[in-house]
Order: C-alpha cells, then structure tokens, then sequence
C-alpha cells in the first residue's frame, strides 16, 4: 500500500444557507493520478477550492503529508507542495507569459526559478515562443498551457487540476491530457477534476463520482469505465 | 504669454492632484474600494509637517519625511481598522464607512489643532525660473511640485513593474483568488498598497499646502475630490490614467479660472468629467477588459 498524501474527511462546505458539500471524504496516494468525475454543480470545484484554503469546510479536516491543512491560510497552502490549476485557467491576463510564471513561484527563492522556467518551457515550447507576450492574447489552449505551467513553478508534490479541458478543442484536450501523463511519469501526483469523463477515468488511477454534494461512487479508472451508473450518466450510453 | 504663466501654473496644481490620484486608483484597482478618507489623509500629512516645522523648528524636509512616516501608518492603520473586516462585505458598506473615517479624520483634526486656519511656512526656498526675458516665471514651488511629480511617476511606474511586490500588486488586482493560490499575501499586499498611498498623500499635502498655505481640517476634502474625479477621469485603476487625469483637471481649472470665471471653476472641472464620462465611461486610459474563453 501506497503512502497516502492528501485526505480529505468529512467536508461540508456551505454558501450562504445552501449546503453544497455534504460529508465528502476521499484520498490520494503518493504518485497516482485521482480523478473526481460529476455533473455541472456536483462540487468539483467546491471540493478544489476547500483543499486549497479559498473556501472553508465547517467540519473535517484536510490532511496533507502528515500536515493539517485545515487552518492554514490560503497563501501559505501553496508551500506545503500543493498547487492548484484553477477552473478557468484564470491567469493573470495583463501581465507577460514569463510575470505569470514568476507569479507561480512566488514563495520561492528567485535563484530557484530559473531551471523550473527551464522546465515548463520543455513542457510546453509554446510558451517560450510567446514568453514577452501578454496572457490576454494567448488561445484558450496556450492560456491552459500557461496556467499548467504557473502551478508547477511552485514544485508541487500534488497538482489539482480544475477542468484542465474546458473549452478546449477535442486536438488541445489531446494534448493536455498527453502533459498530464508526462507530468505523472516526472512523479508529480495528479488530482483531477474533470467534466470529460471519459478521458479523466481513461488517465486516472482511481476516481470518485460526486453527486449533488457527496460521493456516489469510486473504483478505479477501469471499473468507473466500466459501470453501468457512470457509462449512462457520464459516458453517454 | 500670460498663457505659458498659466498652463505651467496648471501643470503644477495638477501634478498635485495626480499625485493624491495615484492614492485612489492604486487602492481602487488592488482593494477594488473607493478610500474617500484619502483627502484627510493629506490634510494629517500637511499638519504633521507644519508642526515639524513651526514648533519642533526641523527643516523642511524632515518635516516631509515625518509627515509620510505618520501617514503612511495611518493609512495601514485605516484600512486595518476600518476596511479590513469589511472585505467581503457590500461595497456600499464599505463607501460608508470610508465616508465616516472620512469625518473621523476632520473631527480629529479639529479637536487636536483647532478650527483656526494655520498659515503654512514656506517649505521650498528659492525664486524659482525666469524665461523668456522674465516673461514667464515659474515659482520654485511650482518647479519643485512638478519635478516631485514626475519622479514619483517614474518611481512608481518601475516599482509596479519590475519588483516582486509590484508583480504581487497587479496579480491581486486582477484576481485576489488566484493571487492568494500563488502564494501571495493578499492582505499584506492591499497593507503595502495603502502604505504608499499614504506616503504619498503627505507628499501632496506639503505640495499643496507650499502653493495654497491655508491649511485647517477641511483642507484636503476638496482636493481629494478633485483627485477622485481625477483619477476617474484618467480611467480609475489606472496610474498613467491617474497622472493624466490629475494633470489635465489641473490645466482645467487654473485656465477656466483664467479664462471664464473664478466662481465657476470647479463647476466646469466637474461638467468636462461628465462629459469625458459620457463619451468614455472608462475614463481616458481605462481599459475595458474582455474575456477570453
């Protein structure tokens, strides 16, 4: 059995007076890729955003490598080695592909930076070619790329991606999930949140199923696949 | 050439309206608030530097350093206090209670120095520049203010770009949640910005003061106005906006004051906004940003 990284227990989060989180609990091992599956509004991002410190959880806890994240403020979250690639990409569209790289490593030393500049740019060579060049006029695809690659300026041990896919042409969704099996294979542990079922469950180790709130079900990559609940909710038929 | 006398005479009142505009649009485009208690700020940032210099009898620029240091807590000290626990509250609240740290700040000044208008010292010595065979004068307050303005300008503009908490600074404008992902220090960030708002607000409550010496309370309520519509004007958010804007309600004023009437100055400064408004709701440099999906 494989070292557990995150768990997540008992999280319920609420807006206002509606109860969006109910009870989920789940985990990541140590060099797996995880995936949570749902429909629009089943808390995806909701679950992302309470990891991450920008919502917060009135009951459980979140334990990363052995640290109880609960309490932690949101922007020292980033240090213990967890970086999150928000729904949206939301890089920061008035400053230069290179600022927002910067920006991703900016708990780090400067005389770090320099070779996981050097690394995102071998992962995503597009990005070099527009690294003077403001984010706001990059594609979708590039802005995807660039958001990837901000989060691993931090060198994080466990990368959340938000719906790395969403609004992507089927060819860049192709190769986003390509860099997400490359980033796997360089040991980097991947928690993925995906609307794309079909193509989370087909990279994923294991994943959940969140419904309205709370955890439906979860197997690995090939049993979801496999399901009959899952192929008729998600995987159209 | 009594038009060069007043477009300089313009400039130089504008710097110091750009110069309290870069207060409120920094504010305004990293807490998205509108700090309406700036103007008093720079009214405590005159006093300070006119008890510096009338009672403890330092030197003009001691008293400008003073005057920034008091300021500049101050203005972490207001927001601290006053906008912080209101960050995820309405931003009518939020006017609000700028609007009462606003009185706050007069009343205060009014029970520490009184009612009585102070007639500020001269800070910047000199006769200044004579052109054109003595045609064209320019004070050395004048030439000083500018001068400060453009350095500011310069400085700031660097600081925004190049230093890591400038970075910080136009990340959390653009998007506090992904900001705070990064690592960086939201709260901290807004802290620095009203810092050297702040600092800056002493700087132009000397300058003001230097050129216009009446200083009581009130003092910097309608040059903060002014400012405000300002940095309006040059596209709030913006700080080569709030320079332009600052600079041109300058040259508005003194040549409206010149040219038409003295009584309705401010009424035409304020009818060009709405006009400006009217025809570019984002103000001169401001820009509309849209999304890429």
């Amino acid at each position: 059995m494989s070292e557990t990284m995150l768990k997540v227990d008992n999280l319920n989060v609420y807006y206002g007076n509606i109860h969006a989180i109910k009870g989920v609990s789940f985990e990541v091992n140590r060099g797996e890729i995880v995936t949570l599956i749902g429909a629009n509004g089943a808390g995806k991002t909701t679950t992302l955003q309470t990891i991450s410190g920008l919502l917060r959880s009135r009951t459980g806890s979140v334990e990363f490598m052995g640290e109880n994240l609960f309490h932690v403020a949101p922007h020292k979250i980033v240090s213990h080695g967890l970086a999150q690639v928000p729904e949206g990409r939301r890089v920061f569209t008035q400053m230069s592909v290179e600022e927002n790289l910067e920006m991703g490593a900016y708990t780090r030393a400067k005389s770090e930076i320099a070779d996981s500049i050097a690394y995102v740019y071998e992962q995503f060579p597009r990005l070099k070619e527009r690294r003077r060049q403001v984010a706001g006029t990059l594609s979708g695809g590039e802005q995807q790329m660039l958001a990837m690659g901000r989060a691993l300026m931090s060198k994080p041990q466990l990368l959340m991606l938000d719906e790395p896919s969403m609004g992507l042409a089927p060819i860049l969704v192709e190769q986003i999930f390509d860099i997400i099996r490359n980033l796997h294979k360089d040991g980097v542990t991947i928690l993925l949140v995906e609307q794309n079922a079909q193509m989370a469950l087909s990279v994923a180790d294991r994943g959940y199923v969140l419904e309205v709130g709370s955890i439906a079900t979860t197997g690995t990559g090939m049993e979801l696949l496999e399901n009959d609940a899952v192929r008729r909710a998600y995987l159209g038929g | 050439m009594t038009f060069l006398t007043y477009l300089i005479s313009g400039i130089s009142l504008g710097s110091v309206y750009a110069i309290i505009a870069l207060g409120y649009t920094m504010v305004y485009g990293i807490a998205k608030m509108l700090n309406f208690a700036h103007g008093d700020v720079i009214m405590v940032g005159a006093y300070i530097a006119y008890c510096v210099m009338s009672y403890l009898g330092l030197s003009p620029i001691v008293s400008v350093i003073a005057a920034m240091i008091v300021c500049t807590l101050l203005g972490i000290i207001i927001e601290r206090l006053a906008y912080k626990p209101l960050r995820s509250a309405a931003s009518l609240a939020v006017l609000i209670t700028a609007i009462g740290v606003s009185y706050f700040l007069q009343n205060s000044a009014l029970l520490i120095w009184g009612s009585a208008t102070k007639i500020f010292p001269t800070v910047v010595a000199g006769d200044g520049v004579s052109l054109f065979g003595g045609q064209v004068r320019i004070t050395a307050v004048a030439l000083t203010t500018i001068l400060t303005c453009v350095v500011i300008m310069i400085a700031l503009t660097m600081f925004i770009k190049m230093t890591k908490i400038g970075k910080a600074m136009r990340a959390v404008s653009e998007d506090k949640g992904a900001a705070q992902l990064m690592g960086i220090n939201v709260n901290g960030t807004i802290s620095v910005t009203f810092a050297i708002g702040s600092a800056l607000a002493a700087i132009a409550g000397v300058l003001l003061c230097s050129a216009y010496p009446n200083l009581m309370p009130t003092t910097g309520s309608l040059p903060g106005i002014k400012a405000f519509t300002a940095a309006v004007f040059g596209g709030i958010g913006s700080i080569p906006g709030a320079m332009l804007g600052g600079i041109l309600l300058g040259i508005i004023e003194i040549f409206a004051k010149a040219y038409i009437s003295t009584q309705l100055s401010d009424a035409i400064v304020f009818a060009v906004l709405i006009i400006v408004l009217l025809v570019k709701p984002t103000g001169l440099l401001g820009k509309q940003i849209h999304e890429k999906v």
